[in-house]
C-alpha cells in the first residue's frame, strides 16, 4: 500500500486568534499537524503498519513548518515532501499535491476534511477531481479489503457505508483512528528520514485575501437566578425574540 | 448575470437552507435551480416564491444516494445547460464534498463559507469565516466563473415571486460517476437535523452519564430542539458523533443555543459563537461559557433543567 497524506501546518486549536499588519499574529502562537490531518495520518501508519507499504507525508509550507513535518516522520511516516510556497488558497494547495502525486502511484491519498486556519473543506474534493479519482469526506471510518476501501461518511444525523476501488482520495476526521504521540525512537528516526523541498508550480484562478476581522464582541451575559426560570422564558420570548 | 443554484430536500421537502440559496442567488441575477432525486414537482415549484425562474430536475434515481461525483457532474452539466457563469449551494454534508469537483468541472474559482452577499463595488469580495469561528476574512475572487458555498442564514428569506417552471434535465453519467457504492445507511429519521435547527439543546460532561439524557431530550422536545453534545461526551460514547458540536465537529448557527453542564472550553465556542442567542446553564460560577453567553444561569443541571421545561410548558399554555 502506498500512501500520501496531506498535512497543514495551523495555530494550536487553544490559540486566540489576532492579527496584526492584516495578517495572523504569530506572537506566542503554538504550531501544531491540522487535528483533522493527524487522524488521516495516524489511519495511514496502522493501515502500513497492518498491510505493508510506505506512508509520504506532504505540506504546503515554508521552512517554518518543518517542526509539524519532523512530528509525522516521527509517528510513523517514511518520507516528506515540502513545496516551499504559502499555502493561500485552496486550489493552489491541491494543484501543487497533484503536481507530486500525479507520477506516484499511490492507492490512496488522505488528508484532514478541512484545516483548521481557512476551513474550506475542499482540496481533498479539488485533489479527486483533478486526479480523476473519486474523493469521500468527511471520512469516520476506512478499512482496506484488498483493492477495495470500506469508508463510513458523516451525514446529517448519522453516517453512511461506502466502498470504493483504489485509488481514491479522503478527507479525515474522528473517530477514524486515535492521535499517535511520537515515541524517542520515532523522534530519533525522524532526523534521519528523507525531506524534500520542492518549488511550487504556478496556478490560475486562486483567490487572494484581502483583510481579517475579528467577530463582535458579545455584551455582558445576563444572569439569571436558579429558581427563576419563568423570567429566563420571558427574557428568551420578549427580550431575545427567539421563541 | 445569471446564477445557478442547487437545492436539496429532506423527505421530500426542500430544505431551508436551500431557499436561502436561492434567495442569495436572485440577489446577484436570474435563478435556474437545480435539483435531483424524488421531489414532487409542485413542491419544485415553489422554490419560484424565493427568486427562482426555472428549476432543471434530474429525476435518475441513483442520485438518491447522495454519490459525490455524480451530484457534481449533474451541477456542472446544468451551469453549462443554462449558460451560468456562477454557483451558488448552501452547506450540507454533501454540498460540502461536491463544491470542489463542480469547481474543477467548470474551470471555476471557488469559495466555501461564504457570510454574506458579496461586495461587487470593486470586483467580487466575499466575506468568509476562517480560524473556525474565530475570525472572519475578506476574500477576492478572480473574474470568470464561480462556485460559492454559503452559510445557513445568509440572507433573511422573503416570498416574492410566482411559481417556477421545472423541466427535467439529462445528463450522460458514466459507471465512474458512480465509483463510490453506498452499502447502508444509519440515520435517525424523524429527528431535526443539527445544522439545520433553529433551536439547540446541548449538553456535556455535567450531566454525568448518558442514562441522565432524558432531561436532555425532554427539553428538546418542549422547544422543538435538536440536541447536541460537547466533545467529551462523545469521546465516552454517551451521545453519537453527530450530535458533536465544535472546533472537531459540526458547526451550528441557531437562533437560540442552551448549553448544559458544559464549561465553554474554547474548542467547543469555536463550533457555536455563531448562534444569535446563548444560554448556558453551570453549576459553576467561573465557567468559561458565562463570558461567551447571553444569559446564564448558575445552578445544578439537575435542578434547573426541569423548572425551565416547567416554565416552557407553562408559558406555551
Amino acid at each position: 500500500m502506498k500512501i500520501l497524506v496531506c498535512i497543514s501546518h495551523v495555530p494550536d486549536t487553544t490559540t486566540k486568534i489576532k492579527f496584526a499588519d492584516n495578517k495572523l499574529d504569530t506572537n506566542g502562537v503554538q504550531f501544531i499537524i491540522g487535528p483533522y490531518d493527524d487522524f488521516a495520518l495516524a489511519r495511514a501508519v496502522e493501515i502500513k503498519e497492518a498491510t505493508g507499504g510506505t506512508v509520504t507525508v506532504l505540506n504546503v509550507g515554508e521552512a517554518d513548518t518543518e517542526p509539524s513535518i519532523r512530528k509525522a516522520l516521527a509517528i510513523g511516516a517514511d518520507n516528506a515532501v515540502r513545496v516551499n510556497a504559502v499555502p493561500t488558497d485552496s486550489l493552489f494547495v491541491a494543484q501543487q499535491i497533484v503536481e507530486h502525486a500525479k507520477s506516484e502511484n499511490y492507492d490512496m491519498i488522505l488528508m484532514g476534511r478541512e484545516s483548521s486556519d481557512y476551513n474550506s473543506g475542499l482540496v481533498h474534493g479539488l485533489v479527486g477531481e483533478l486526479m480523476g479519482w473519486p474523493s469521500i469526506a468527511p471520512a469516520m471510518k476506512l478499512e482496506v479489503d484488498g483493492s477495495t476501501a470500506k469508508l463510513s461518511r458523516e451525514i446529517e444525523g448519522g453516517h453512511e457505508d461506502v466502498e470504493v476501488a483504489m485509488p481514491f482520495v479522503a478527507g479525515c476526521q474522528e473517530p477514524i483512528a486515535e492521535w499517535k504521540i511520537p515515541n524517542m525512537r520515532g523522534i530519533m528516526m525522524a532526523r534521519k528520514k528523507p525531506l524534500q523541498v520542492v518549488e511550487p508550480v504556478g496556478v490560475d484562478g486562486v483567490t487572494t485575501y484581502k483583510t481579517f476581522e475579528l467577530p463582535e464582541e458579545k455584551g455582558e451575559c445576563k444572569m439569571v437566578d436558579a429558581g427563576q426560570m419563568d423570567e429566563l422564558v420571558g427574557l428568551l420570548k420578549n427580550e431575545a425574540r427567539v421563541l | 448575470m445569471s446564477v445557478l443554484v442547487f437545492i436539496e430536500a429532506d423527505n421530500g421537502v426542500i430544505k431551508k437552507s436551500s431557499l436561502e440559496a436561492v434567495a442569495y442567488g436572485s440577489k446577484l441575477g436570474e435563478v435556474t435551480a437545480v435539483a435531483m432525486g424524488s421531489i414532487d414537482a409542485s413542491e419544485l415549484a415553489s422554490v419560484g416564491k424565493y427568486g427562482a425562474s426555472k428549476v432543471l430536475h434530474c429525476s435518475d434515481d441513483r442520485l438518491n444516494d447522495g454519490v459525490i461525483s455524480a451530484t457534481a457532474k449533474l451541477i456542472a452539466e446544468a451551469a453549462n445547460q443554462a449558460g451560468t457563469e456562477t454557483v451558488i449551494m448552501s452547506r450540507s454534508s454533501l454540498v460540502d464534498a461536491v463544491a470542489a469537483r463542480v469547481a474543477i468541472k467548470m474551470g471555476a474559482s471557488v469559495v466555501a463559507n461564504v457570510q454574506e452577499l458579496p461586495d461587487t463595488s470593486n470586483g467580487f469580495v466575499v466575506k468568509r469565516g476562517v480560524f473556525t469561528g474565530k475570525a472572519f476574512a475578506y476574500v477576492e475572487v478572480p473574474e470568470g466563473k464561480k462556485v460559492l458555498t454559503v452559510t445557513k442564514n445568509v440572507v433573511p428569506l422573503e416570498e416574492s415571486g410566482s411559481e417556477a417552471t421545472v423541466e427535467e434535465i439529462s445528463v450522460a453519467f458514466d459507471d465512474a460517476d458512480f465509483g463510490v457504492k453506498r452499502v447502508g445507511v444509519h440515520k435517525q429519521e424523524g429527528d431535526i437535523l443539527l445544522p439545520e435547527a433553529d433551536l439547540v439543546v446541548s449538553a456535556g460532561r455535567g450531566m454525568k452519564g448518558p442514562e441522565n439524557w432524558q432531561m436532555i431530550e425532554d427539553l428538546a422536545s418542549t422547544l422543538g430542539a435538536a440536541t447536541a453534545c460537547s466533545k467529551p461526551v462523545s469521546d465516552m460514547d454517551w451521545r453519537p458523533h453527530h450530535e458533536h458540536v465544535g472546533q472537531t465537529g459540526i458547526k451550528v448557527a441557531p437562533q437560540l443555543y442552551i448549553a448544559v453542564g458544559i464549561s465553554g472550553a474554547i474548542q467547543h465556542l469555536a463550533g457555536v459563537n455563531s448562534s444569535k442567542v446563548i444560554v448556558a446553564i453551570n453549576k459553576d460560577p467561573e465557567a468559561p461559557f458565562f463570558k461567551a453567553a447571553d444569559y446564564g444561569v448558575v445552578g445544578d443541571a439537575f435542578e434547573v433543567v426541569p423548572k425551565l421545561i416547567e416554565a416552557l410548558k407553562n408559558n406555551q399554555n
